[in-house]
């Protein structure tokens, strides 16, 4: 079977190239450095089939980063390379296709993002362009489907480039082959180009990202609160709730059957919340509280990526993530784990260094809750306004602030300095946006769902069984004492460990006080990652470093809650 | 480059770093001789923002100090 690789540099359409040569689904993004590891998927030409490998972006064969690295490795593969080159920029481009060439394996040249270039005022001699390099050239628009069909009837044409150069006179060979076949017409900046320049100046950018972000965070609350309030709540309490109220006639309050499927009854009624069965609560919490907003703040973040802002933030950012021992493009891997945990920690693979993986990952993992849990704790400690919220996520974002600076002190070695592609904006490409956006939400329904309900029957289960007791009666001089919780919230810390927004909502039946609830939620915010993110940690930290990671966030989590028991009690509350 | 305007241009004329640096902005197009256009700075020595060819980027403040550039007059 032949092997076709995809290479180019970063963000030049590579995996929206690659999906639609395969019609697998892979998550491409306008932020450099989206695909670290690496997709494989099958094509056929003609009557046969090919493995195609879409390599991360690279803009040299020399390794200078993991995802060249990776990229170099892959080279030794492939039997054909499509050159996938991004004809708005093709000057900095044909650098790795000359290198390519070099290796004299056989090629075929992608010139895509071609109709984006014609809108910006440049035209290519694709046809001289294809007689100088000595390899096919293929105008293609990934996003549009064009040129797609000619690139694959091609592939068979891939040649070993012929175009004779050395390694130091390639950057003025490069010149004079654009010289020769690219035209710029002079043209006015665009809108866009005028916003992009607008948002990474200081006086301007920074307004711009305040307005982003807070216009991120009402999208997510109009379409979550919308979500609930017209469209789950009721199929919940007007469809759902008489059917499992016949069931509940049926297998009889107080048996163990009803207590594992129904659970309580408040007042002769179903809660969904308090409930705590698993037809109740088992299947509110996934669908009905986290759901419509996970899916919104997937929705918000997909465009955020595919219009190009993320870096523009980093950049915007870099200063004060440099205090933490970070620079400016580890706002990604925190922006990511607002949704959920684990892409966010696997999005710490694009910060270079070892040390700068463990601040951000273990900052990340403390202290920025996921979207589930932020919508639980929202539900519950909302009931006491701005004041009870902004308390939990201030002490958080305290915490973080200060965690960091303290990991930055420590840890031995310096942060290095962002150096990053700054992507034109570009308007996010509807069918793609949603595309990723359904995958996403399905991974987090396969994922979510089968765990709230473990986590909902295993307290079932250990309450049953009285360990929930025992565990609360070891652990209640921490628990009663030094956080000022009562014994049976040991419980919702035990299921923290499966499921955090769970775990959250199993404190709404104990009738905690706003003080109680704010020491409650942040410490199952910080105390231990949820076993995905547990996972993934250690993929990604190794052992070694996800031990240390662990000590951290369970002393501190006692330390902060411990802190902000005293202080709001000083307080009165 | 760290103490260029911001809207100024000039041209590279050397650039005092590793050899992994060299080669990392070799490879995105930042090499002597090479035309830049500054397009923004940050407060607080952050991150440099250029314009080169058709290309943005941004590059952290240590190593922009690195980057001499000639502004002409």
């Amino acid at each position: 079977v032949k092997t076709i690789l995809l290479m180019g540099n970063p963000n030049v359409g590579k995996s929206v190239l690659f999906s639609r040569l395969t019609g697998v689904y892979v998550t491409a993004s306008n932020y450099p450095g989206t695909t670290v590891g690496f997709t494989k998927g099958f094509l056929r030409i003609g009557g046969e089939k090919a493995v195609l490998i879409d390599v991360p972006g690279t803009y040299t064969l020399e390794p200078t980063s993991r995802a060249e690295e990776v990229a170099s490795k892959l080279l030794e593969q492939g039997d054909v390379i499509i050159n996938v080159v991004d004809a708005t920029n093709l000057e900095r481009n044909l650098n790795l296709t000359l290198e390519l060439i070099r290796r004299e394996i056989p090629i075929i040249v992608a010139l895509n993002l071609w109709d984006e270039s014609k809108h910006t005022g440049i035209s290519i001699d694709a046809k001289r362009l294809e007689e100088i390099l000595g390899v096919p050239v293929v105008p293609t628009s990934a996003i549009s489907g064009e040129g797609i069909k000619n690139l694959v009837s091609r592939i068979d044409e891939a040649r070993a480039g012929t175009f004779v150069h050395s390694e130091e006179d390639r950057w003025s060979r490069i010149g004079s082959i654009v010289g020769e076949v690219q035209k710029v017409s002079h043209r006015h900046h665009t809108v866009l180009e005028r916003l992009a320049d607008a948002s990474v100046i200081p006086a301007t950018g920074i307004p711009i990202a305040l307005l982003v972000l807070l216009a991120v965070f009402l999208v997510i609350r109009v379409i979550g609160e919308g979500l609930i309030r017209f469209v789950f709540e009721p199929i919940f309490e007007r469809l759902w709730a008489p059917v499992i109220m016949r069931l509940s006639r049926v297998l009889t309050e107080g048996t163990f059957l009803h207590d594992v499927l129904i659970g309580k009854l408040i007042d002769g009624e179903i809660d969904f919340v308090q409930s705590l069965g698993l037809l109740t609560t088992g299947l509110f919490v996934p669908f009905a509280m986290v759901l419509p907003y996970v899916f919104a703040f997937y929705l918000v973040l997909s465009f955020l990526e595919d219009s190009g802002y993320l870096p523009r933030l980093g950049v915007l950012v870099d200063s004060v993530m440099h205090r933490l021992g970070l620079h400016g493009l580890s706002v990604i891997p925190m922006f990511l784990g607002l949704g959920c945990n684990v892409p966010g920690a696997m999005a710490t693979r694009i910060l270079e260094t070892r040390r700068e993986r463990f601040i951000s990952a273990t900052l990340m993992a403390i202290c920025v809750p996921c979207m589930a849990q932020i919508a639980m704790i929202v539900g519950l400690v909302g009931r006491y306004g701005m004041l009870g919220l902004s308390l939990v996520f201030g002490t958080l974002f305290l915490v973080w602030f200060a965690m960091g600076v303290i990991l930055n002190m420590i840890l031995k070695g310096e942060s290095p300095e962002i150096f990053v592609e700054i992507p034109a904006y570009r308007i996010p490409y509807a069918p793609a946006l949603f595309q990723k956006l359904r995958v996403r939400t399905e991974r987090f329904l396969r994922e979510a769902v089968p765990w709230v309900i473990i986590g909902v029957l295993a307290v079932n289960i250990l309450y049953a069984l009285r360990v929930v007791d025992w565990i609360g009666k070891v652990a209640a001089p921490l628990v009663t004492g030094l956080l000022g919780l009562p014994r049976e919230a040991v419980a919702a810390l035990v299921i923290g460990f499966l499921r955090k927004d769970v775990a959250v909502g199993m404190l709404s039946p104990l009738g905690l006080g706003m003080r109680q609830l704010v020491v409650a939620s942040v410490v199952l915010a910080m105390y231990f990652p949820c076993v995905a993110t547990f996972i993934v940690l250690i993929k990604e930290l190794g052992i070694k470093d996800m031990a240390k990671s662990a000590v951290i966030m369970a002393t501190s989590a006692v330390a902060v809650g411990g802190i902000l028991n005293v202080v709001l009690r000083a307080f009165g509350r | 480059l760290a103490q260029m305007e911001s809207g100024e241009s000039g041209t590279i004329v050397s650039i005092t770093g590793g050899r992994g640096m060299v080669t990392r902005l070799d490879s995105m197009g930042m090499r002597v001789g090479v035309d830049v256009k500054k397009v923004s700075a940050q407060i607080l020595r952050g991150p440099v923002t250029v314009q080169i060819g058709g290309t943005q980027l941004a590059i952290g403040f240590g190593m922009a100090q690195k980057i001499l550039v000639e502004v002409p007059e």
